[in-house]
C-alpha cells in the first residue's frame, strides 16, 4: 500500500479533503476506498450550488459490484464537480488523489470529524489486522 | 467458522480478495473483476467452484426417482455423460434449487447443486429418495474447476490424462465423461465454451497451477456473476426461489410437460398457473440512461404495473448496465427503473445479452 498524501485530511468513511488556496476544499475517496470498491463504472455527481451537510450524502460511486455513498467530509456549497468522471469513472481507480477528485466545496463552517494522515493510517492498519 | 476449498492457498497466493459466500471463503476477484471478465470472453479464465455440492445418486429405481423429483425429464438423457439443466420444485411449484444432472449409467446419476442451498437440498433429496430406495451420497472429497473462454479447452487439454484427452476435446456441449478418476464436462456458467473439471481434492492445486502456467487467468465470483448475467443465466436466490415459479422466472423451457402422464413434484401447481394465465414476464433490460441497475430496484411499466429487478449490474462487454427483471404481464417494450428516486429509461431486450464473445442485443 502506497503512502498517504501528507497534505490531506481524511474521514473514517474513507473520503479525503484538500484545502485549496482560494478557501475552497477538494474532496475525493481514498486509495483504500477505490481498491475496496474495485473497478468503478459510474459516478453520480451532485448539482453545482447544491448545499451539503457534514456527513451527508454527496455523491454515489458504483463499481461492477455495488453502489456506495460518498459523504461530505464537511458542510458547504458545491462549487464544482468533476464532469470528466461521467465518461471516465476509472480515473478514481487510477488516480484517487488527483484526476479522480469528485467535488469542490465552499465550506460553510460545518466541520465534521477529520483525521490527520497519521490517524487515518492508524485506522487502515487496524482494518487490515 | 467458514469453510475453505482445497484451492484456498492458491487464491491467496494469486492475490485474491476473499469474501464469505454461503459459508465459504471464496475469491471475489484477484485485482480487477473487469479484466477477469474480459479474459473469459476473449481468452480463458478458471474459476474455483469447489464450493458447489456434488451429489451422486444410485439405485435400481434412480431414473424413476429423478423423473418424479425434477421438472425437466431425465428420460431425455440416453447417452452416457449427457447433462440436463433443471429445477427441483416443491409441491407449490416454487423452486427449491436449480441444478445440473448427469446421466452416468442406468443406476447412477450425478447432481451438481448450489452451495448456499446444500443443507436443504440434501434433506429434500434424502426424504424424497427413501421410497425409491435410492442412495444419496454427497461427494465432498471432490473439487471442481470451471475453465471457460474461447481458448479454455485448448489450454486445459494438456492437463487431461493422455488416454482421455482426444475424447474430452470431442465432447459436445452439455456432455461429460470420465477421464481417469477425473470427470470432464463441456458445461459452464459464463456463456462461453469451456469445461467443468471434477477432480479429487488433493489433485486440485496442481491442476490449478498448471492452468495458470498455461496462461489461464484466475477469476473470482465477481466476474462469474457479470458473465452469467450477460449470458442471462439465472442465479438461485436472486432470480428465483421457493416462492417463485419457473414459469415466471424465465425457466419455462426447462419444464418437460410431455409425456403428460409423468407425475413430477410441482406439476399440478404449474399446470394450474399455466391454465390461469396472466403470468408475469421475466425479461432482460438494457438501461438507456447513465447509471447502474441493481438487484431489487423497482420497475414501472406505465399504465400497466410494477415489477422488480432480480439481477442487475454493469455489463463489461457491452459497456452499459443490464438486468433481469420480473414484470407484470402485458405487451410492452419500455419501462422505467427507480434509481435513488430518479426514473430512468430501460428497454426490454431479448436475452442472452452476450454469447460466445459477441453482443447479441441492439445497443
Amino acid at each position: 500500500m502506497s503512502e498517504l498524501p501528507g497534505d490531506l485530511q481524511y474521514t473514517t468513511d474513507h473520503e479525503w479533503l484538500r484545502r485549496e488556496d482560494d478557501g475552497n476544499v477538494t474532496v475525493g475517496i481514498t486509495d483504500h476506498a477505490q481498491s475496496a470498491l474495485g473497478d468503478l463504472v459510474y459516478v453520480e455527481l451532485p448539482e453545482v450550488n447544491q448545499e451539503v451537510e457534514s456527513g451527508g450524502d454527496m455523491a454515489v460511486v458504483e463499481s461492477v459490484k455495488a453502489a456506495s455513498d460518498v459523504y461530505a467530509p464537511i458542510g458547504g456549497t458545491v462549487v464544482a464537480v468533476n464532469e470528466a468522471l461521467t465518461d471516465d469513472p476509472e480515473a478514481i481507480n487510477n488516480d484517487p488523489y488527483g484526476e479522480g477528485w469528485i467535488v469542490k466545496l465552499e465550506p460553510s463552517g460545518d466541520e465534521g470529524e477529520l483525521l490527520t494522515p497519521d490517524a487515518y493510517q492508524a485506522l487502515l492498519d487496524e482494518l487490515e489486522s | 467458522m467458514t469453510k475453505k476449498t482445497p484451492l484456498f492457498d492458491q487464491h491467496v497466493a494469486a492475490g485474491a480478495r476473499i469474501v464469505d459466500f454461503g459459508g465459504w471463503d471464496m475469491p471475489l476477484h484477484y485485482g480487477s473483476q473487469k479484466e477477469e471478465h474480459h479474459a473469459v470472453r476473449q481468452h480463458a479464465g478458471v474459476f474455483d467452484v469447489s464450493h458447489m455440492t456434488i451429489v451422486d445418486l444410485s439405485g435400481e429405481k434412480v431414473r424413476d426417482f429423478l423423473r418424479y423429483l425434477l421438472a425437466n425429464d431425465v428420460a431425455k438423457l440416453t447417452v452416457g455423460g449427457k447433462a440436463l439443466y433443471t429445477c427441483m420444485l416443491n409441491e407449490q411449484g416454487g423452486v427449491i434449487d436449480d441444478l445440473i444432472v448427469y446421466y452416468i449409467s442406468d443406476s447412477h446419476y450425478r447432481l451438481v447443486v448450489n452451495a448456499a442451498t446444500r443443507e436443504k437440498d440434501l434433506a429434500w433429496l434424502r426424504e424424497q429418495a427413501e421410497p425409491f430406495e435410492v442412495r444419496v451420497s454427497e461427494r465432498a472429497e471432490l473439487a471442481m474447476l470451471a475453465v471457460q473462454g474461447p481458448k479454455a479447452r485448448e489450454l486445459a487439454a494438456p492437463c487431461i490424462d493422455a488416454g482421455s484427452r482426444d475424447a474430452a476435446l470431442e465432447l459436445k456441449p452439455f456432455h461429460g465423461m470420465d477421464a481417469g478418476d477425473w470427470f470432464v464436462a463441456r458445461t459452464g456458467y459464463t456463456g462461453e465454451d469451456g469445461w467443468e473439471i471434477v477432480v479429487p481434492a488433493a489433485e486440485a492445486p496442481k491442476l490449478w497451477d498448471r492452468l495458470l502456467a498455461a496462461g489461464v487467468r484466475p477469476c473470482g465470483l465477481g466476474a462469474r456473476d457479470t458473465l452469467r448475467l450477460e449470458a442471462a443465466m439465472n442465479l438461485y436466490g436472486n432470480d428465483m426461489d421457493e416462492n417463485e415459479s419457473p414459469l415466471e422466472s424465465g425457466l419455462g423451457w426447462t419444464v418437460a410437460w410431455d409425456p403428460a402422464d409423468r407425475d413430477f413434484i410441482g406439476r399440478a401447481a404449474l399446470e394450474k398457473q399455466r391454465e390461469e394465465g396472466g403470468l408475469r414476464r421475466f425479461v432482460g433490460l438494457l438501461l438507456e440512461d447513465k447509471g447502474v441497475l441493481r438487484d431489487h430496484q423497482r420497475v414501472v411499466a406505465e399504465g400497466i404495473g410494477e415489477g422488480e429487478i432480480t439481477s442487475g449490474g454493469f455489463s463489461p462487454t457491452i459497456g452499459r448496465s443490464i438486468a433481469l427483471a420480473r414484470l407484470p404481464a402485458g405487451d410492452y417494450e419500455r419501462a422505467q427503473v427507480d434509481i435513488r428516486g430518479k426514473m430512468l429509461n430501460v428497454r426490454i431486450v431479448k436475452t442472452p445479452f452476450v454469447r460466445n464473445g459477441e453482443v447479441r442485443i441492439d445497443v
